[in-house]
């Protein structure tokens, strides 16, 4: 059986003002397997972030239905961790007590959640940070206390929406490798929102391209390139081929984008 | 020389600052003890100064400002009790706001001092009234700010506890509430700064103490002196305690400093 379950989802957003209802997704089918990576990639506003979060239960569906574990996602849960592309980690929090937001609302116990959070601060790096406000690390730091956060509920899948769209190359490509070296030890479903090309290919077992507003899929793409991945990866043969495959995918749609909003 | 928004070097700031206020005095001496200005109308410095120790003094004027900051801080920590918690509620549940919020937005343009006559009919002259004169101008103001403050709360933070498990409970009282915190607490701090409007106009009316009482008694004794000596004392009162709630926002709120 498949972890997630996308059944026809579509959204269609009512018009302001008295305008055309706007089309941000067509319907949408997707199964994805337990402990798979997949990256969703597609220009910007097709509609990904959009199906993420109705996935979050963030948002509804026009039509259709998400199924995580063979159950109907009607609203936001702990089951489904979502790490932002703005900084979300609570300001009045400290690194340790954001990390631990999820597990004291769960009302854990104390003992308990120090262990956890603990073991996540040193998951990610951040030891010696613990107790540091948000606002006393870089952008980089704030995501992988953001990405702590989301697996400290041990959710049943992560979902990220450009978690790295805000960082320089450098502490983009670091990031990359942090998040894909817990998912090979740890394994985790996850569902990673993109438009970078090469982030796509480096992260998943599978990449879904999504076309040009209103969303559906373009193509679905397994990367069977082997694990543990390195950066050096980036520049392989196998590597560039899929590149200039999903590049010549993602050119089309930009394209696309481009016209109609010309028009 | 002088280029758009460029920075002052803080000891040039702090010379400038003192230096306005040395003129100011100056100019004040000058018309009044140069005689350009009758005395009767403006007492010069130093007769101000001399009325103000006669004050404190003989007319044991401390009671008076005592009193007054007792009337400020009972009033405004009695509007403060039940505006913020309804400020939070309006900007949380947007049907308790499309209750309340129209009432609020009209009852906060009635005038404190206009309610002074109805207010001494109903409660005396004590100091009940003095605290409801202040609670009035108050209570308002602090519910709509504070209503638009938590209503603009940070949706992805909302968003990101929701995805970590938070129940609608949770988000208020642990989101929305910490969230808005240090708002409120400026908010408070300026709504304070009003209160003292409020007070002096409270004591001008059927009052037989205080700072505001002090001044009305001395203008019917032309001692000009002394109503200087009292503004200026509710100016420095004003000053202290904004700079103490100041610090006080910034101990509580270490995180909201950049």
């Amino acid at each position: 059986m498949s972890k997630l379950l996308i059944e026809g989802v579509s959204r269609t957003f009512t018009g302001v003002g008295g305008g055309q209802p706007v089309r941000a997704l067509q319907p949408i089918d997707l199964a994805v397997a337990a402990n798979d990576f997949i990256t969703i990639l597609g220009p910007s506003g097709c509609g990904k972030s959009t199906l993420l979060r109705i996935v979050a239960g963030l948002e509804a569906p026009s039509t259709g239905r998400v199924l995580l574990d063979g159950k109907a996602v009607t609203r936001p849960g702990p089951d489904r961790g979502m790490v932002f592309q703005s900084y979300t980690l609570f300001p009045w929090l400290t690194v340790a007590e954001n990390i631990g937001f999820g597990l004291r609302e769960q009302g854990r116990p104390e003992r308990e959640r120090n262990e956890i959070v603990a073991s996540y601060v040193d998951l990610v790096g951040l030891k010696g940070f613990e107790s540091h406000w948000p606002k006393q690390l870089s952008g980089g730091m704030q995501q992988r206390t953001a990405i702590a956060r989301a697996l400290a509920n041990d959710p049943e899948i992560l979902l990220l929406d450009e978690p790295f769209g805000a960082l320089d190359n450098q502490t983009r490509g670091l990031m990359q490798e942090l998040l894909l070296g817990i998912w090979e030890r740890r394994k985790k479903t996850v569902l990673f929102v993109t438009h970078d090309i090469e982030e796509a290919i480096f992260m998943a077992s599978r990449v879904i391209v999504m076309s040009a507003r209103p969303g559906r899929i373009k193509s679905d793409v397994p990367v069977d390139l082997p694990h543990p991945r390195h950066y050096t990866l980036k520049t392989s043969p196998e590597f560039s081929a899929l590149k200039a495959q999903l590049t010549e995918d993602i050119r089309i749609e930009a394209m696309r984008t481009a016209q109609t909003q010309s028009a | 020389m002088l280029r758009p928004l460029h920075p002052v070097a803080p000891g040039t700031r702090t010379v400038l600052g003192i230096a306005f206020f040395v003129l100011f005095v100056a100019f004040w001496a000058w018309i009044t003890l140069g005689g350009h200005v009758n005395r009767i109308f403006l007492a010069d410095p130093l007769s101000m100064l001399k009325d103000g120790w006669r004050l404190l003094v003989e007319d044991r004027f401390w009671l008076d400002i005592m009193i007054t900051i007792w009337r400020v801080f009972g009033g405004f920590v009695l509007a403060s009790i039940v505006a913020v918690p309804i400020g939070i509620a309006m900007g949380a549940w947007k049907p308790v706001e499309a209750f309340l919020e129209p009432f609020v937005s009209f009852a906060r343009y009635l005038p404190a001092s206009a309610f002074i006559p109805l207010l001494i009919l109903w409660a005396g002259i004590g100091e009940f009234e003095k605290l409801l004169v202040i609670f009035v101008g108050s209570v308002f103001q602090i519910i709509l700010i504070v209503a638009v403050k938590v209503g603009a709360t940070r949706r992805d933070l909302v968003e990101a506890a929701y995805t970590l498990g938070a129940t609608d409970n949770g988000i208020v009282k642990r989101v929305i509430m910490p969230a808005n915190a240090p708002e409120i607490a400026e908010t408070l701090r300026l709504v304070l700064g009003w209160a003292w409007t409020y007070v002096i106009v409270a004591e001008l009316i059927g009052s037989s103490s205080g700072i505001g009482y002090m001044i009305i008694n001395s203008q019917s004794r032309l001692a000009t002196g002394q109503i200087i000596f009292g503004i200026i004392v509710i100016g420095l009162i004003g000053l202290l305690s904004d700079f103490a709630f100041k610090a006080l926002n910034r101990w509580l709120f270490p995180w909201s400093l950049a």
